[in-house]
């Protein structure tokens, strides 16, 4: 039983560690450095030359798979240019990042959108 | 050369004088030499009162004077004057002094005007920019060696992007006229060659009378579609030296007869009517379509009587974006396609798949069937060495033909074969593609709400401010908006011909800043208010440009997109490291512009132009803009520098 118990417990702190939450200061900080923003702007906002990134509906799994091996004009990043966990640390820091306000919030907006 | 007998005297005596005294100095004795050798090492005197009194009063008139009441470039004024230029844009330069001497003496600086440039590159990019509102070429003056090679780059943006420049060449041909080693290393054997791989068609006269038939022509074949830049060299001697008295009576002025542009074949546009009327999904790409304003109304009446939509790869200003068929068709859901001066129709038609850029593994975007036919001037000119013309496309239906000019035929042929049933299926489907266009249109607004209070200011924020304080003016954008994230074009209402002018033509960067401004003298007299928006890494080429619009007093509101780099190529070089599977993180070496920051603020106070910034805070932007817009609207120009988003 002893055995039983143990084994749990190890299980489950194996899936704790294979699920890191990441450190979105850190996220960040990679996001500058390594030059994500010049696609996808300082606030995940996306633009011409990438895709809207702030508040992404990935997880973690998928944001790193995608990274790895992304479809359009993004290039691929391996695990040699950037690790897991340091792009576990973004996809933290993208979901920091605030949503959009609604447009009917912004009076420039929202006097285009008549 | 031929000259009046008296002053032919006259100058020869003079060059031997001259020549006389030259020989003086060469044939110095030995002894002398080595005399002087010494007393280079004794302490200088200083200057006696005879030597001071020498140095410092007037020279003593000359024995042989060398005067002419005509020169010859009088003669070549008479015949550019002919050809209704509003202005010349030029830096100066010695081997076309005779020219500009008579052009503000004897032409009297008006029809066309000197505007006074601080870079060559300045000169063409400003006729560039002009000619996009105004649909007139500029003449554009230059150095046949030193001159052009500063001119270059933007003779071959003007010529990738369809704008005819007419390029005045100096030169001095004759060796024997040179005034010592600068006039040497500033003469050419064939002073166009540096430029004929990217100019329609040069000359070189060697005489008065042939200018003025050269002159005449190279503006003809300049506004024959496809229209393009030419140079004509006007030798500096023929300019200086006096027209020949026995010539003056008859030299001559050709009428200027220009050619009409090439319509389509007829029977190849009807077979073109045929398939888009019979299309399921019929789209329109548009290049570069309207030379002219009347190119807008026609693009807009044909779309309109297909109903088709229609892709603006906006190279002009083609197509109004309020239109419901704007934007909303796609490459890939279209059975025929209609590409009308798209000079790259490969690149519309096909994908470059990302696992190899470099153009070895691609594939079609088209649906399978779908049929594409082009109406393109360029098919009637094409040069080798440069390859702007793009990829070959294999295309179904390949109309060589100004597609303005064809315009009309095919729309009446289309009309023709719209039977009342089809009608109403086109009908139907322009009311699909409304709902389709209305949906971008909103996509397009909440997007721009994403970082609309971040700092750097986000570039669909700084549009949304413009828009709001140029709305209810005359405006004008003349700035190309594709490194803005194309925010203008997504939000403000484009209707105008002179609403837009396009881009670089051949992405050659520096082209901005001239082109503004001389997009904005073009609008100056039409009393527009100029809206540039200027990319930091173009306006670093030459800032001298803004001195030029301070100078003249070119209205025009300059926005800073101060994003300090390079960022396509930073771009790029992350591309390439991400590749090689090395550090990211140095694709700033060699593409940052920080360190120190460059402060625009205090460029455009140096040169003479009412400035503001830089600004961070986005909520500083649009009171700002409304202070420049005043001062603009006053007739100066004014610039705003804003901190932005790399997009």
């Amino acid at each position: 039983m002893k055995q039983l118990v143990f084994a749990a417990v190890f299980v489950a702190a194996t899936v704790v560690a294979q699920t890191p939450t990441g450190n979105a200061d850190n996220g960040k900080r990679i996001f500058v450095k390594d030059g994500c923003y010049e696609c996808h702007g300082y606030a995940g906002q996306g633009g011409a030359a990438g895709a809207r990134i702030a508040t992404i509906g990935l997880n973690a799994p998928g944001l790193i798979r995608y990274v790895r091996a992304p479809a359009g004009q993004m290039p691929a990043y391996t695990a040699k240019v950037i690790s897991d966990q340091e792009l576990t640390d973004i996809w933290a820091f993208l979901q920091s990042l605030p949503k959009a306000k609604p447009v009917k919030d912004i009076p420039l907006l929202n006097d285009l959108a008549k | 050369m031929a000259r009046s007998k008296k002053l032919s005297v006259d100058r020869r005596g003079f060059l031997k004088g001259a020549a006389a005294g030259a020989a003086a100095l060469v044939a110095k004795p030995e002894a002398a030499k080595a005399q002087e050798a010494a007393e280079v090492r004794r302490p200088a005197p200083l200057p006696g009162a005879k030597q001071t009194a020498a140095e410092t009063s007037p020279p003593p008139p000359r024995v042989d004077v060398y005067t002419t009441d005509r020169p010859g470039s009088d003669f070549m004024v008479d015949v550019l004057k002919t050809l209704n230029f509003d202005y010349i844009f030029a830096n100066p330069g010695s081997s076309f002094r005779g020219l500009q001497e008579s052009f503000t003496n004897y032409g009297g600086n008006k029809d066309p005007e000197w505007i006074t440039c601080c870079h060559e590159e300045s000169s063409v990019g400003m006729a560039h920019g002009y000619f996009k509102i105004e649909g007139k070429p500029i003449c554009i003056m230059a150095h046949g060696t030193v001159g052009l090679q500063h001119a270059s780059m933007a003779i071959y943006n003007a010529y990738a992007d369809r704008v005819p420049v007419y390029i005045i060449l100096g030169n001095i041909l004759d060796g024997r006229w040179r005034r010592g080693d600068v006039e040497w290393t500033h003469s050419v054997q064939d002073a166009a060659s540096m430029v004929r791989d990217y100019t329609k068609w040069d000359d070189s006269p060697v005489s008065l009378g042939q200018f003025a038939e050269s002159a005449i022509r190279a503006y003809k074949i300049a506004m024959t579609p496809p229209l393009e830049p030419v140079v004509i060299v006007a030798d500096a001697v023929l300019q200086e030296e006096p027209i020949e008295p026995a010539e003056r009576g008859k030299l001559q002025i050709p009428r200027l007869s220009l050619s009409q542009p090439p319509a389509g074949d007829y029977g190849a546009v009807r077979e073109a009517a045929k398939m888009l009327v019979n299309a399921e999904n019929p789209l329109i790409v548009a290049g570069r379509v309207a030379r002219t304003p009347e190119g807008i109304k026609l693009l807009v009446e044909l779309a309109e009587t297909l109903q088709a939509p229609v892709i603006d790869r906006r190279f002009r200003m083609n197509f109004p974006t309020a239109n419901p068929l704007y934007g909303a068709g796609s490459v890939g859901s279209a059975d025929v396609i209609l590409g009308l001066e798209v000079p790259d129709m490969w690149a519309t038609t096909h994908t470059q798949t990302p696992v190899n850029r470099m153009g070895m593994e691609s594939r079609p975007i088209t649906k399978p069937g779908a049929k594409v036919i082009t109406i393109f001037a360029g098919d009637l000119f094409a040069k080798s060495n440069y390859q702007d013309f793009g990829r070959y496309d294999d295309v179904d239906l390949s109309i060589a033909a100004d597609a303005q000019a064809t315009l009309p035929f095919l729309i009446e042929e289309c009309r023709r074969l719209i039977t009342p049933e089809r009608k109403s299926a086109l009908q139907a489907r322009g009311a699909k593609l409304a709902e389709v266009s209305k949906r971008n249109r909103q996509r397009d607004i909440e997007q721009a709400a994403w970082a609309w209070d971040a700092s750097p200011v986000s570039t669909a924020r700084v549009s949304a401010e413009l828009w709001n304080q140029i709305k209810n003016e005359d405006w004008s954008l003349v700035s190309d908006v594709t490194f803005f994230s194309n925010w203008p074009t997504r939000l403000w209402d484009f209707e105008k011909p002179y609403h837009y002018i396009g881009g670089h033509g051949a992405y050659g960067v520096g082209y901005g800043a001239p082109a503004a401004v001389g997009a904005a003298l073009a609008n100056k007299k039409h009393g527009r208010l100029s809206v540039n928006i200027q990319c930091d890494g173009d306006l670093n080429y030459a800032p001298g440009v803004l001195w030029t619009a301070a100078h003249h007093r070119i209205p025009m509101l300059n926005i800073m997109h101060n994003n300090r780099a390079y960022h396509q190529e930073m771009m790029y070089l992350e591309d390439m490291a991400a590749r090689a599977q090395r550090p990211v993180d140095k694709a700033q070496i060699g593409t940052a512009i920080t360190d120190p920051n460059i402060n625009y603020q205090l460029m455009a106070k140096a040169y003479g132009m009412y400035s503001e910034g830089p600004i961070e805070n986005p909520n500083d932007v649009g009171p700002a803009i409304k202070r420049a817009v005043e001062v603009v609207k006053k007739g100066e120009p004014a610039l705003i520098d804003v901190v932005t988003q790399p997009r």
